[in-house]
């Protein structure tokens, strides 16, 4: 199923023989990140999983988890790793960079007019009391997400789990230590800790 | 590295390295941030990182595009773009090639355990973000009450964040913050 497809370079648009809809185009695939990139604020996924599974078909809704779990996993902005891998999927690697273009480069072009703005206007106080009054709701958002994630740990009572997490909140939160030298640390522990205690239940 | 150098290679070589280092996406790096633009190279206030947060929060577009704001603080528009590339092609060449490699050979069970392994860090630094954002944002009994509302909201309910982003600024307008 994943349709071993264009390899380093993009073929002759060729008609598929599958079944499912055609690959799209290079510049449909821009488009496509484009629109659900500007979609919505609070993030992309919805929006990406709405318009990749439910309105083009382009992947199940298997596929869209396990891809997307691939890119969760990896290091950097998650639905940046998912816009190349699934652009480079169905269209080799001109594919994934449209994808990775079409999602960044709008949003980028309003969010520098935004720092412009903000550079001229910030110092305003009507501006500077309105962003803090939004700076404490975002927080609130930011801690509700960082408990919904945790829910999991918490009904699994995964004691290693949740030491970890404490862990890394004191040496980055309180201690400030750099990012580097905590996941150094803490990345083969973790690791080293879930092999050993999934050893039972596996 | 205090010699002043040029900015736009500053900005690159920064979010170069933490493009790499961002395990569990852009929340979980807003520490890390926070620590180089604020404490280090001193780019902006902690109350100007907690506005851009908010900034990015509002704006449309994926979260990591808290990095252009930073980018154009340091070195206008160039800088915005620069940051912007800095921290996010590098881990997305990454996982180009990993993805193709699992494609080669799959069954293999380590991305499970290092996926699962690191679940615990990425809720630690994010947790991590919200306090030190928090220190900043909250410096008055109202700013830490909107700040609970809307977490308690956003936990219990599907409310549209829009309707916490208005509350938050229309009392920040009101001065009541």
């Amino acid at each position: 199923m994943p349709s071993e497809s264009s390899p380093a370079t993009v073929a002759a648009p060729g008609p598929p023989t599958l079944p499912p809809p055609p690959p799209p185009s290079v510049s449909t695939l821009f488009l496509a990140f484009a629109k659900m990139s500007v979609s919505g604020f609070g993030g992309v996924l919805y929006w990406a999983r709405r318009a990749i599974v439910d309105q083009r078909r382009w992947l199940t809704a298997d596929e869209f988890n396990e891809t997307y779990a691939l890119c969760h996993f990896l290091p950097g902005p998650n639905i940046v790793n998912f816009s190349m891998v699934f652009g480079a999927r169905l269209r080799g690697i001109v594919g994934g960079i449209a994808a990775f273009a079409g999602l960044l480069v709008p949003p980028m072009l309003i969010m520098t007019l935004v720092a412009a703005l903000y550079a001229h206007f910030g110092e305003i106080d009507m501006l500077r009391r309105i962003l803090g009054g939004i700076s404490c709701a975002a927080v609130g958002l930011l801690i509700a997400n960082v408990l919904r994630m945790a829910m999991p740990l918490v009904a699994r009572r995964d004691a290693a789990g949740a030491t970890m997490l404490v862990v890394v909140f004191i040496a980055i939160g309180l201690v400030r230590l750099p990012l580097a030298a905590v996941l150094l640390v803490a990345i083969p522990i973790s690791v080293v800790v879930m092999l050993l205690t999934r050893k039972g239940s596996t | 590295m205090n010699s002043n150098p040029n900015p736009l290679s500053t900005l690159v070589w920064t979010f170069g390295a933490m493009s790499l280092f961002a395990v569990g996406g852009a929340n979980a790096a807003i520490p890390e941030m926070q620590r180089i633009a604020v404490d280090i190279h001193h780019w902006m206030t902690a109350k100007q990182f907690a506005d851009i947060y908010a900034i990015s929060q509002l704006s449309p577009g994926p979260n990591v595009l808290i990095v252009t704001l930073i980018g154009y603080a340091v070195a206008g528009a160039a800088g915005a773009l620069a940051a912007t590339l800095a921290m996010c092609a590098p881990a997305a060449a990454f996982a180009y090639y990993v993805s193709r490699l699992l494609a080669r050979k799959s069954a293999s069970r380590w991305p499970a355990v290092i996926q699962s392994a690191l679940v615990p860090l990425s809720i630690g630094l994010m947790g991590a973000g919200a306090l030190i954002l928090a220190q900043t944002a909250d410096r008055s009994p109202v700013a830490a009450l909107v700040t609970g509302a809307s977490a308690v909201l956003a936990f219990a309910t599907r409310l549209n964040p829009f309707w916490m982003f208005l509350a938050g600024g229309l009392l920040g307008f009101a001065g009541l913050i």
